[in-house]
């Protein structure tokens, strides 16, 4: 039996399926003193990588006219939920071409799920 | 006791409560079982002898060691430890991964992957010459000593050779995690060897 699978499997949890270039919103714990709260991260995924419990996946979000980039590991406890909001129809599993768009460019059109 | 021998099963991480990534090495060790007490009177010094990864064929042993494991009630092992003895061993006691707890400090010795013959620069890290424009000296060890005098090369002198495939003990780990019903345990960082090489864990300072 594959223990090194079983050990990881004690981190996974329900998360939603979503690829590069779904507009998700991630919820992270946020510990302030004493407090804890959740952060939304809102924007569009442009990369997933790795397997197992070291996955990552990063959102990049324009704010204020500056691009902001996250990079979230997958099964990390901090991260409470994620909601995805849109399904975008990409051609490629690494969208950092959107790192040189502007404007309506850097737009990802929405996946049509009607069928 | 404070020793077990395992099977190294390969590297992960796992996640602390505040979402901190810990590197592990799992490492699956099945209960050994003693098999013969070596003492000071019979064999000259103190120690327990102790059987993992049972189930061996039995053509592998000689008719005198499977006597010794047929005493001590267990199949053949296919691997023969020596530790120091602790007061109240007997043989056919279980040693288990259950001795360890998270965050014990532990050594763990192993045989590396074997590199092949390497040479210097991979081997000890030597700075070799200059890669391009015209270089004629690229991965050469460059001088290995003086010359009429002492007119030999001086013994341990770091040259190519056969590196890794030797037994190497990394000390200070940190056991993260002790599966007792799996016979796992967690170890913070790497661990010598392939996936599914044999090493020894023992506790710091034993």
């Amino acid at each position: 039996m594959d223990f090194v699978n079983v050990v990881e499997e004690g981190y996974r949890k329900e998360m939603p399926p979503f690829a590069p270039g779904d507009t998700v919103k991630v919820y992270t714990k946020v510990v302030e003193g004493d407090k804890e709260r959740l952060q939304p991260f809102e924007g569009v995924v442009i990369s997933r990588r790795g397997s197992g419990t070291g996955e990552t996946f990063m959102v990049r979000k324009v704010s204020f006219g500056i691009g902001v980039e996250r990079i979230f590991p997958l099964w990390s406890p901090t991260i409470d939920r994620i909601e995805v909001l849109r399904q975008g129809k990409v051609r490629r599993a690494k969208l950092y071409y959107l790192r040189d768009k502007k404007g309506k460019a850097a737009k990802v059109k929405e996946l049509d799920t009607r069928r | 006791m404070s020793h077990i021998v395992g099977r190294k099963l390969g590297m992960t991480q796992i996640f602390t409560e505040e979402g901190k990534a810990i590197p592990v090495t799992v490492i699956e060790a099945k209960p050994g079982t003693v098999v013969g007490i070596k003492t000071l009177k019979r064999d000259g010094y103190e120690s327990v002898q102790v059987g993992f990864f049972e189930h061996s064929k039995e053509k592998h042993h000689t008719k005198a060691m499977l006597g010794v494991f047929k005493k001590a009630g267990v199949d053949a092992c296919r691997k023969l430890r020596e530790f120091p003895l602790k007061e109240g061993a007997a043989v056919g006691d279980k040693v288990t991964v259950e001795q360890f707890a998270a965050g014990d400090k532990v050594a763990v010795t192993g045989t590396s992957k074997g590199k092949g013959f390497q040479g210097a620069m991979k081997r000890h890290n030597f700075k070799g010459g200059p890669a391009s424009h015209g270089s004629m000296f690229k991965r050469a060890p460059g001088s290995i000593g003086a010359s009429a005098s002492p007119s030999r090369v001086f013994k341990g002198k770091r040259m190519p050779g056969q590196m890794g495939n030797e037994q190497v003990t990394v000390k200070n780990l940190t056991v993260v995690d002790v599966r007792a019903e799996q016979n796992l345990i967690l170890i913070k960082g790497a661990v010598p060897g392939s996936k599914t090489s044999v090493v020894e864990i023992r506790k710091e300072g034993q």
